[in-house]
């Protein structure tokens, strides 16, 4: 059902996936584990307009389960992207001023290269034949992308989640290319309970028989697998309050018990229509190898993390939230002081918010004040060449 | 000043003292006008460390970087004569650990720059004599049981302090409301402004 007017009022309107091809054999992307892998597609969305110098573009990445759809409709869609209150005209990330673009990651599976497509080679799907890709081979791929739109500095490399760490990374890894980070959400390093979450969901996938060793393309989809990795995901996105405030102890369609072994409450019911719903629109091997991408994770790679942004000279937006449990204050804080520790001009805010790890896409009235004020700094700042 | 608002004379003794171009810490640094001042007026590279949300939010609007902590454990973060000043302006009395505070402030600054509001001035001695009851002033205006300072001194206290820790007072300038206090400062001044540094 396409779009209804009142809704594209405040939307950058209708939008358009492209796409990007390169690596084309035999000039192959080697990637951090060593493996060859090309060609290499990257689906990607842009908004607004880049201007003449080519410096207001701004790069959004997004977390493990989104896509290139960050904002605006696409013709067929009820639902806008995943950001759409925060990318937009007049809105925190202001499509008037700047160039927004954002890329589904290598691995996905919303038309980047990734586990179910096609492997040249064998005319098949991948499956786990597909290499195991970081962070690292993301950002190289968004590199490759940038480059081939013209974008030699890129204004803003922001995100949330899994988004923070590709601009980390990307910042660490090329110092030059990005006059400003926001971070949100997001650490330096996975940490064991992160890298635990990730392999319960990842068993989950695994240990269903319909996942076949990955090769389920064309046949029966692990759905069982996918759905409970999903219901798990949700529930570290939330918090403890945000859980009691949306479902508290009440029941599904019922008053009493039945005393049986069915999903009785809400939050069961709750868990299980998202499970279902990712199941369309997901592929089980791409949660595997995002999620394991996630687990390699580290910016120090195991060195002090003081020095980690010797070499950094972007100004930094640092935001994170009080009842965020899955990414906490506290590991962001420890980004900070190492950004301190190396003179870089960061500026850090802990956002009260009872919604979790959701908090980043749903605490809108805060962070959109935060990154509207800093994005017009770094721009005024750019454009004097400070 | 290039400002049109009307400056608080704190502000403007204090944008005086500091040398254009420095890099300024600016510890529990509010709405960050302090700072927003000390930016025009004389270019600094400044900081600010703030514990309120709301006054993060008002300063990242005025274009000022801002890190969100308390005082007491904000500052450890920071390189060894990182910052030219370390400012406390009317926050010293508010933390947990002053002692700490102040000697990892003149870690981080090569100097720093401190207001304290006076506890024994007249009007607050004057109520302690003649109401038997705990000073209430427009710089110390709080009931005893929500006041956010945890300190009360006087100037005198506070050289002494400075004597004792090693601190070397390189100007004392005795605050009125709108006026630099030149007689009998410890019962005239409302606050006690000081540059300080440390060998």
């Amino acid at each position: 059902m396409p779009p209804e007017s009142q809704q594209l009022k405040n939307s950058i309107g209708i939008v358009e996936i492209k796409s990007f091809t390169f690596a084309a054999p035999p000039n192959e992307m080697t990637l951090e584990c060593g493996a060859k892998l090309g060609p290499i597609t990257l689906a990607y969305e842009t908004y607004g307009t880049l201007n003449a110098a080519k410096s207001n573009a701004i790069v959004v990445s997004h977390t493990l389960s989104m896509d290139a759809h960050a904002a605006g409709y696409h013709p067929d869609d009820k639902k806008p992207g995943w950001w759409e209150e925060m990318i937009g005209p007049g809105k925190a990330f202001d499509t008037n001023k700047y160039f927004m673009i954002c890329a589904n990651v290598l691995g996905g599976c919303k038309g980047s290269t990734g586990p179910s497509s096609v492997n040249p080679k064998t005319g098949k799907p991948y499956g786990s034949s597909f290499p195991i890709v970081t962070i690292g081979d993301m950002v190289d791929t968004q590199r490759k992308l940038i480059q081939h739109l013209g974008i030699k500095k890129i204004l803003c490399l922001a995100g949330g989640s899994m988004g923070g760490l590709q601009a980390l990374e990307w910042v660490v890894s090329y110092p030059d290319d990005v006059a400003s980070v926001i971070a949100i959400a997001a650490n330096m390093r996975q940490t064991a309970q992160q890298i635990a979450l990730h392999e319960v969901m990842r068993q989950a996938i695994m240990t269903d028989p319909d996942w076949n060793g990955g090769d389920y393309y064309g046949k029966k989809i692990p759905a069982r697998g996918l759905a409970l990795a999903r219901m798990m995901g949700h529930i570290t996105y939330m918090s403890d309050q945000s859980m009691e405030e949306k479902f508290g102890r009440k029941l599904f369609e019922k008053n009493k018990f039945d005393y049986n072994l069915s999903a009785e409450f809400e939050v069961e019911n709750y868990l299980k229509q998202r499970g279902d719903n990712f199941v369309k629109r997901f592929d089980a091997n791409s949660y595997l190898y995002i999620s394991k991408a996630l687990d390699y994770f580290d910016l120090a790679q195991g060195q002090d993390a003081a020095k980690v942004f010797k070499n950094v000279k972007a100004n930094f937006l640092v935001i994170t939230f009080t009842s965020d449990w899955l990414y906490p204050s506290y590991q962001s804080k420890e980004m900070v002081k190492a950004l301190k520790a190396s003179d870089i001009d960061v500026s850090y805010c802990e956002v009260a918010s009872s919604y979790g790890h959701d908090a980043f896409l749903v605490e809108v009235k805060g962070q959109s004040h935060l990154i509207e004020h800093y994005l017009s700094r770094i721009q005024r700042e750019v454009d004097h060449g400070k | 000043m290039e400002n049109n608002k009307e400056i608080r004379f704190d502000h403007k003794v204090i944008v005086d003292l500091i040398k254009p171009n420095s890099r300024v810490l600016d510890l529990g640094c509010g709405n960050g006008e302090l700072l927003e001042l000390l930016k025009i007026n004389k270019s600094v590279k400044g900081t600010g460390v703030e514990i309120d949300e709301n006054a993060i939010y008002n300063c990242i609007e005025k274009g000022i970087t801002i890190s969100h902590g308390n005082i007491d454990t904000g500052l450890i973060d920071y390189g060894t004569k990182r910052f030219d000043y370390v400012i406390l302006n009317e926050s010293l009395q508010q933390v947990l650990h002053p002692q700490k505070v102040i000697l990892e402030s003149l870690r981080v600054g090569k100097n720093v720059i401190v207001n304290i509001p006076n506890f024994c001035h007249i009007e607050g001695r004057l109520q302690i004599f003649f109401k038997g009851r705990v000073p209430m002033t427009k710089e110390l205006p709080y009931e005893w049981f929500d006041t956010p300072n945890l300190r009360f001194l006087s100037l005198k206290d506070f050289r002494r302090f400075c004597r004792v820790n090693g601190i070397v007072i390189e100007k004392e300038i005795p605050l009125g409301y709108k006026n630099i206090i030149g007689f009998l400062p410890n019962l005239f001044a409302r606050s006690g402004l000081y540059l300080l540094s440390k060998q």
